[in-house]
């Protein structure tokens, strides 16, 4: 019984970290309706920033994450500049297959340049021990970094001047304008935070796993399912997608062989879209 | 104009390169994992290739009747995918020309190159690919130069078995052809010895998070895991156990524990062991090929890196061909693959014989294994020998925590 709560804890914990990647990508897609195919690459690449950050300078995996956050916004804000920008309000196929483009090259040169053999940040944290079983510390402090960067977050968005401006922007881009909003500089902070969120959330996964720069496909995979489950456009909800999903893999994996749980998983997913086409979260106002 | 006719020599000049080889070169082909969750493993098994490749040709090349021939070896990136496996090696074969080939590194991926070699009728030493099933499907061309799958962990449970017959074994493997034929084999294997298994389950090879896993694992009551699968998943879950504090006497995991990055684990790697086709330390005395003190002192030399198992593979595919071909004194594939039906020899890489009935044939039936524990010398990890007990460097560290 202890080993099917503790399966539920770490899966709540591993969930909170689902949750703070999906954001990254509901964000952008709230603000401009790109869905960001580059947002796994950009995750693995905040992964790798980690890795150089604590093994070149010898900072603290923790200490090293505003300065992810800070490289993940700039590489952002160029990337939107440079490949999406102009399709955004074109059809949906351009913002796509242009983020794809961008995946591909990330993809590309991080293989060229780091291989595909698996790297590991190392953190030595005690853990949390309950009978036999021990909860990581690091799994402990990734989950409550990421529940925190999702509320900071939410502040921003809602009490900041241009966390409003952004939200003005989303709602409605010409009434923004008129408003005397630049709405595309707007878009690009947008699309900046969005990306340096990934990237936080990549660095916060460094720290409990080992990656290559392939392992952003799998959360990308995963952020979409949250994102979904969440309520698209809906940073808060995604965050409780995230946390959803990390408790249905939880509670089921003490009872079936592992190769099952995805099964589970996308099942209980059809049914949830099924019960609720718009998301589970979908709180305040739909678009 | 004149940029179009440039175009066009380009173009076939392109087409042409890869086709060009001396009249003198024996082409040999096949791919590898240059990217993809098989880098790490593939890497120092291509590194054996081209160590071979160089000495022979250092040495004039090899000899054919009275000519020496260069070696010539045409690879590519299969991205640790196996339907780029299978346009490569037709490509390999009917582009590149090539003579002979290597299998790419996995079972998985040399199931897939077996058909297409076995189509045009090509002799594929294959190394880096353990599952035995492969050379149970009629293949006449195919000769591996790896201890079959099914015996992988035998050495481990038998370890087990002198130093706690008692144990309760957890069975937790890759869902992979290979991981699972040891799996399958490990689980034989304790039944005859009258061992207890009380957890067997497989998990999807790309797995990163394994705290379920392990969660399961304490739960089921066991102190003793047997399985893994590859590189990439086996450190994720040595890491791992180590975080979650597993409690566990011994610890025996396939591939992983034997590339020498899995030292980069620090204190997770300790007391972890593995199975190994070889071991620098190993004491054979080589019918032909260099000695094993030569092969690793080469390698050292070169690649600045103590070699494990699939460098060593790679090498001694090479030297397998190479006598073959020596000894039939032509390149003919049927008088090559004679040869090799032929063969009870012993190498640096230890002794070397193929079954040759017909629902096996190619299996390898000579080679033995041993199995490789990481301890600490001098407060370093190093990896020791320690079963069987004829072939030990240091004793066997059970329970882990001693």
């Amino acid at each position: 019984m202890l080993g099917v709560l503790v399966s539920v804890i770490n899966g709540l914990l591993v969930g909170a970290i689902y949750g703070l990647a999906a954001i990254g990508l509901t964000l952008i897609f709230g603000v401009m309706n790109v869905i960001n195919l580059a947002h796994g690459a950009m995750i693995a690449l905040g992964m790798f920033a980690l890795y150089f950050i604590t093994t070149g300078i010898g900072l603290s995996p923790y200490l090293a994450l505003p300065v992810v956050f800070a490289g993940g916004f700039i590489v952002g804000v160029v990337v939107f500049w440079v490949a999406v920008h102009r399709v955004i309000g074109r059809a949906e196929l351009m913002s796509l297959l242009a983020t794809f483009a961008v995946s591909m090259m990330v993809v590309g040169l991080g293989t060229a340049a780091w291989s595909t053999s698996p790297y590991n940040v190392q953190v030595h944290l005690p853990g949390l021990t309950l009978g036999r079983y021990t909860i990581p510390g690091n799994h402990i402090v990734a989950a409550v970094a990421a529940v925190a960067i999702a509320a900071l977050l939410y502040g921003f968005l809602y009490y900041s001047r241009l966390g409003k401006a952004i939200r003005a922007v989303a709602s409605n881009r010409q009434a923004a304008e008129l408003m005397g909003i630049p709405s595309a500089k707007v878009l690009a902070i947008a699309f900046g935070i969005g990306i340096a969120i990934a990237a936080v959330a990549g660095a916060l996964i460094a720290t409990l796993f080992p990656f290559t720069i392939l392992s952003g496909a799998n959360y990308e995979l995963k952020s979409f399912v949250v994102t979904v489950l969440g309520g698209l456009g809906n940073p808060a909800g995604a965050l409780l997608g995230g946390l959803l999903l990390g408790l249905i893999e939880g509670s089921v994996t003490p009872f079936v062989s592992g190769s099952w749980t995805p099964v589970i998983e996308f099942t209980l997913f059809v049914l949830i879209l099924i019960a609720f086409p718009r998301g589970l979260f979908r709180v305040g106002r739909g678009r | 104009m004149i940029r179009k006719t440039a175009l066009a020599i380009l173009l076939a000049g392109t087409l042409a390169l890869p086709g060009i080889a001396s009249a003198k070169d024996i082409v040999i082909g096949f791919t590898t994992s240059e990217t993809g969750r098989l880098n790490a493993d593939a890497t120092p098994q291509m590194h054996g290739f081209e160590m071979w490749r160089d000495h022979v040709n250092d040495n004039g090349g090899i000899k054919v009747g009275d000519t020496k021939y260069k070696v010539k070896l045409v690879h590519y990136d299969d991205q640790s995918k196996s339907n780029r496996v299978q346009q490569l090696y037709a490509r390999l074969v009917t582009q590149d020309d090539a003579d002979f080939l290597f299998s790419p590194y996995s079972s998985g991926l040399t199931a897939t190159a077996a058909i297409i070699s076995e189509q045009y009728g090509k002799v594929m030493v294959t190394t880096g690919a353990a599952e035995g099933k492969t050379y149970t499907l009629g293949n006449r061309y195919l000769f591996q130069t790896y201890t079959p799958a099914h015996l992988y962990l035998a050495s481990a449970l038998d370890a087990v078995k002198a130093n706690n017959p008692d144990a309760k074994i957890a069975l937790i493997y890759s869902n992979d052809g290979f991981s699972k034929a040891a799996a399958k084999g490990a689980a034989d294997h304790a039944k005859e010895l009258g061992l207890n298994v009380v957890m067997d389950e497989a998990y999807d090879p790309s797995t990163s998070d394994f705290s379920p896993v392990i969660n399961k694992l304490v739960s089921s009551g066991a102190n003793v895991l047997v399985g893994g699968g590859h590189f990439a998943d086996g450190s994720t879950l040595t890491r791992q156990l180590h975080e979650q504090n597993a409690d566990l006497k011994m610890i025996s995991l396939l591939v992983a524990p034997d590339v020498p990055k899995f030292a980069e684990l620090g204190d997770a790697a300790y007391g972890v062991s593995v199975p190994s086709q070889w071991e620098p330390n190993a004491a054979f005395k080589p019918d032909f090929g260099p000695t094993p003190e030569a092969f690793t002192q080469a390698y050292k030399k070169r690649f600045d890196e103590t070699p494990g198992y699939h460098a060593a593979g790679g090498y001694a595919a090479g030297i397998i061909l190479q006598h073959a071909i020596e000894q039939a004194g032509s390149l003919d594939t049927d008088k090559v693959a004679a040869e090799l039906n032929k063969m009870d020899a012993t190498t640096f890489y230890g002794h070397i014989k193929f079954a040759s009935g017909e629902d096996n044939h190619g299996l390898q039936v000579g080679h033995d294994m041993v199995l490789a524990q990481w301890q600490k010398k001098d407060g370093k990890l190093q990896k020791q020998v320690v079963w069987p007990k004829k072939a030990q460097t240091a004793p066997l560290l059970y329970p882990i925590g001693q």
